[in-house]
């Protein structure tokens, strides 16, 4: 695996994959350093997972513990899934980095610090007593103490610039330092410095020159012994550029509407973390996007249900807190049987939780937090690519069938990114949007017989004028009714039609065998960690085969099939059971799970080990039954 | 859409199938009839008029009118029709909603539609009461009033629905009465012609829970020496004589016997709608009965650019300086890089 060839003074030894944390205060530019580098290493060809982790707080006292931010990036030469349980390498900006993501960081890892900032009121702030890079207590790592405040400084001191924005650039001298270390180019980012700061040559050209001195550090030092290549992975040919989840689903809607030629409104009330679909598509006004901030979460569906009465692909956009806020609104979507996708960049919760971080607990919300029995389709993409390819199958769903869509992303596949292949518009599917407008044939609720989808007549249409609403509609007029044997129908048939989605969903893809000894079942974001965990355990000879549901309802009708072929089955997700409490309800199975719910995803030894417990012989499961 | 052929339409092609279920004698009907009266008059097709609706017994109308029509939850209808009126700015879009739909539950809705300015004709069916629930008090309701809700008097300060327009800065805001049917057509017309959010209070009586609230002034007899028919350029002139007006005491208005004491018609008001700064309609809408007579009317009427319009120009903006969206160039869109098969 590692085959060291000499490179100056330093040995370039080539390793198959890296996992690196930058960590510092939020102030410190961390998100802006791990992306350039998740950018450029997936320019040259690695395969990329990331994490971004930052606080809520927009800036938290400067050094302290709260405040910091981080940003970890696995890149490989050949396949990944996640974004790596634990850095091999920890970049610390100040001790309360260090201090934050130290337990992270295995027995024997490395550790770039910046010395400069290892000064007694940042020790002291970081909650340190001794300073820890003096008195031992890192003894088990390897501390590399790099003086990057120091060194931007100096090759800043011509710049023109003052004091504090020369400081501000040091997340730069720590990228070039990086880029040396594991051999990467350094054109990409000097490219982005060019477009980002155009306007502005001092801050520029400053950028530009301290990346390079981080780069020349690294070269010139002594302090590394050893610096690192990751060959190119073998990913599938074609285009590819890197991509989060929230602007894969934000792509994706804006295709979905070009795949339907109807405009896109969004509707959407800032949130955490879903703002960022609201800030991408309110930059694509040239596609005839309309966006719409609204007052509140409410007024943002409220919208979005006026948007699809008239014909438009109608989308909102929230997390958790603002989903409750639209569960009436969605009911009445329900009820008038109108095309909405309705995305939930699901976080940590109850209540406000934790804003920026990542939680699978809103599954039984979209299944059941409505009033009635108010039926809704649900999806939950299982990566950030994978983001796109589900936002136009949402918008397929909503128009065929007349139906609120729920799509269910999370902060994680939001803010995680990894390469995506460009698709060609012309592979991509369309969507059949029609409205109704034969005059004699025509009733609100009318149904077409293969899909029960009811007719989408919007206004402006001569000879349909007909009124909708939320009180119960009689079968076939749309009139209001409110008999007992018209509203058991209707009850029905919104449920039968939610249902017959199924009839179109591909059959489910098992990974490994489709008979053995344990089904891993996942949904959403956990995807990575259990495919890594099931590869795993299949090179152990275990005979343990995943399936990832993106149709969350309505389930894959060969799903039970599926699960019938395994002895077990169990189901990580970052929540206490939810899918579970509905496969188990669905297909009767005793499915156990693995369910750590620490406002964070899966780490790959953690499904490992809970593989291991079920599959071991003579080992007792210690899992969540 | 396909071009329709001008239709004379009647009031009759406005009204629905549909049974009208209000309480005989409710004011609804009459707000339903000249809102029917005036749609020929607007010479829109049927097909491109849409009643919005929320919840109440106003809320029931579309289910009347022979046009589109969505009644939808309590208190939502500003921005169901917010959401249709932005993406379909040819649609003619009106809101029917009462006190404790627009006030209470809508309450930030309604500020919120009226701020943008989006050109919907609103109509509030002020009963200063909760009809549908069966007589609680609502956010209209007189202070110390005793209902089902409050038997030892309500403790709630009313709203204004005026001064809440003004406020929420509505282009136009008008006023009127359920039995006044000519004055009530007139400006529910004036309304649905104006561009951007125009806002209507009718006072209409609710036979039920709260029957007579506007008899001391709206009943024929007494109206015209109780009510201040605004009509702008025009002295505020009242009274079944026209012998009483309304003049400004330093900040507060006073009510004056045109002839006595020297005051002539020309040391009246004068009413301007068009006013840019609204401290005269805001003065007009706190004027109560029975310290003065209860103006309606139009109270202020501006121009502004409405939103869907100004979402319009952006749009054609951002098509005119970058060129219609090209979707390939976005999905390849920042550093990209091939893989070789």
């Amino acid at each position: 695996m590692e085959s060291g060839r000499p490179d100056r003074d330093s040995e370039l030894r080539e390793v198959d994959q890296v996992t690196i944390r930058f960590a510092g205060d939020s102030g410190d530019g961390m998100q802006l350093a791990g992306s350039q580098f998740t950018s450029t290493s997936a320019i040259i060809g690695n395969d990329v997972a990331t994490f971004p982790d930052f606080p809520a707080e927009i800036r938290a006292p400067a050094g302290s513990l709260p405040g910091v931010s981080s940003f970890q990036i696995h890149f490989a030469s050949h396949d990944i899934f996640t974004p790596g349980d634990q850095p091999d390498v920890l970049v610390a900006m100040n001790p309360a980095a260090l201090k934050t993501n130290l337990r992270d960081l295995p027995a024997g890892g490395k550790i770039i610090v910046n010395v400069d900032e290892f000064n007694e009121a940042n020790l002291k702030k970081a909650g340190y007593t001794a300073n820890p890079l003096e008195d031992g207590s890192l003894r088990g790592y390897q501390v590399f103490k790099a003086p990057i405040t120091r060194m931007n400084a100096r090759a800043l001191e011509s710049s023109g610039l003052g004091a504090q924005q020369i400081g501000r650039s040091k997340n730069f001298f720590a990228l070039g330092l990086m880029y040396w270390l594991y051999d990467r180019p350094l054109d990409p980012t000097l490219r982005w410095i060019d477009e980002k700061f155009a306007k502005n040559e001092v801050v520029r050209e400053a950028n530009k020159a301290t990346l390079r001195a981080g780069y020349h550090y690294g070269e010139t030092t002594e302090i590394f012994a050893v610096h690192y290549h990751v060959p190119p992975a073998h990913l599938a040919p074609g285009h590819y550029r890197n991509i989060t989840g929230n602007e894969a689903a934000a792509l994706g809607f804006l295709t979905a509407s070009r795949l339907a030629g109807r405009p896109l409104f969004y509707g959407s009330y800032p949130i955490t973390p879903a703002s960022d679909i609201l800030h991408e598509l309110a930059r694509f006004k040239n596609f005839g996007v309309r966006t719409f901030q609204a007052e509140d979460e409410i007024a943002a569906i409220g919208a979005a249900i006026g948007a699809a009465y008239g014909g438009a692909l109608a989308l909102t956009g929230t997390s958790g807190p603002g989903f409750a806020l639209k569960s009436e609104a969605i009911g009445l979507a329900v009820m008038t049987e109108l095309p909405l996708v309705i995305i939930n960049v699901q976080r940590a919760g109850p209540s406000t939780g934790m804003p920026s971080k990542a939680e699978q607990a809103d599954l039984l919300q979209a299944m059941f937090g409505r009033n009635g029995e108010s039926p809704v389709a649900i999806l939950a993409p299982a990566t950030p690519a994978d983001c796109f390819t589900l936002a136009i199958e949402a918008f397929r769903i909503a128009v065929k069938y007349m139906t609120p869509v729920v799509y269910l992303s999370d902060a994680y596949l939001a803010n995680g990114s990894e390469p995506w292949r460009i698709p060609s518009l012309d592979d991509l599917p369309r969507i059949d949007a029609h409205f109704a407008s034969d005059q004699e044939a025509f009733q609100p609720y009318s149904r077409d017989p293969e899909t029960l989808a009811r007719p989408w007549a919007i206004p402006g249409t001569p000879g349909l004028e007909h009124r909708i609403g939320g009180l119960e509609k009689a079968d076939i007029t749309g009139n209001v009714s409110y008999d007992q044997d018209n509203h058991h129908r209707m009850v029905t048939l919104r449920a039968e039609k939610v249902a017959r989605i199924a009839q179109e969903i591909p059959d489910t893809e098992v990974f490994g065998d489709r008979e053995g000894d344990l089904l891993v079942l996942g949904w959403g974001s956990a995807y990575g960690p259990i495919r890594s965990a099931v590869i795993r355990a299949q090179r152990n000879g275990q005979a343990v085969s995943h399936a990832h549901v993106r149709h969350v309802n309505p389930l894959p009708p060969d799903l039970g099939d599926v699960i019938a072929g395994f002895r077990q089955v169990l189901i990580p997700e970052v929540n206490l059971g939810q899918l579970r409490l509905l496969i188990r309800a669905r297909y009767l199975v005793d499915a156990q799970g693995l369910n750590i719910v620490a406002g964070r995803p899966f780490h790959v030894r953690e499904i490992e080990s809970a593989i291991q417990q079920l599959v071991a012989p003579g080992r007792k499961a210690r899992v969540h039954a | 859409m396909p071009e329709t052929a001008p239709v004379v339409l009647t009031r009759k092609d406005f009204v629905s199938d549909q049974e009208v279920r209000w309480c005989p004698g409710c004011g609804d009907y009459a707000i339903l009839a000249q809102i029917q009266k005036v749609m020929p008059d607007l010479g829109i097709p049927r097909e491109n008029i849409v009643f919005v609706s929320g919840i109440g017994c106003s809320s029931r109308l579309p289910y009347y009118m022979e046009t589109y029509g969505f009644h939808s939850i309590h208190g939502r209808a500003p921005t169901i029709a917010s959401g249709l009126k932005a993406s379909r700015p040819e649609l003619h879009v009106w809101v029917i909603t009462g006190d404790g739909d627009a006030l209470s539950i809508g309450g930030n809705h309604l500020l919120h539609v009226m701020r943008r300015n989006i050109d919907i004709t609103i109509v509030l069916f002020n009963n200063q009461i909760y009809g549908l629930t069966k007589g609680q008090y609502s956010p209209t309701t007189e202070f110390g009033k005793r209902t089902k809700s409050s038997p030892f008097g309500v403790i709630d300060t009313p709203l204004q629905p005026l001064s809440v327009a003004l406020g929420a800065e509505a282009s136009l805001v008008a006023r009127s009465i359920d039995r006044d049917v000519h004055h009530l057509a007139a400006t529910l017309e004036r309304a649905a012609r104006h561009k951007g959010t125009s806002f209507v209070e009718v006072y209409q009586n609710c036979v039920i829970f709260n029957d007579g609230a506007f008899d001391a002034f709206a009943e024929k007899d007494v109206r015209p020496d109780n009510t201040l028919q605004l009509e702008h350029g025009k002295p505020m002139v009242f009274g079944k004589e026209r012998n009483k007006g309304i003049r400004l005491a330093g900040l507060r208005p006073e009510v004056v016997d045109i002839g006595k004491n020297g005051v002539g018609e020309t040391d009246l008001l004068v009413h301007d709608e068009q006013a840019a700064d609204p401290t005269l309609a805001n003065l007009l809408a706190r004027m109560h009965f029975p310290e003065y007579p209860v103006p309606v009317g139009v109270f202020r009427a501006v121009e502004r650019p409405p939103y869907e319009d100004l979402m319009q120009e952006q749009i054609d903006h951002a098509i005119a300086t970058q060129g219609p969206g090209n979707l390939e160039a976005l999905f390849h869109e920042g550093d990209t890089w091939i893989v070789e098969g």
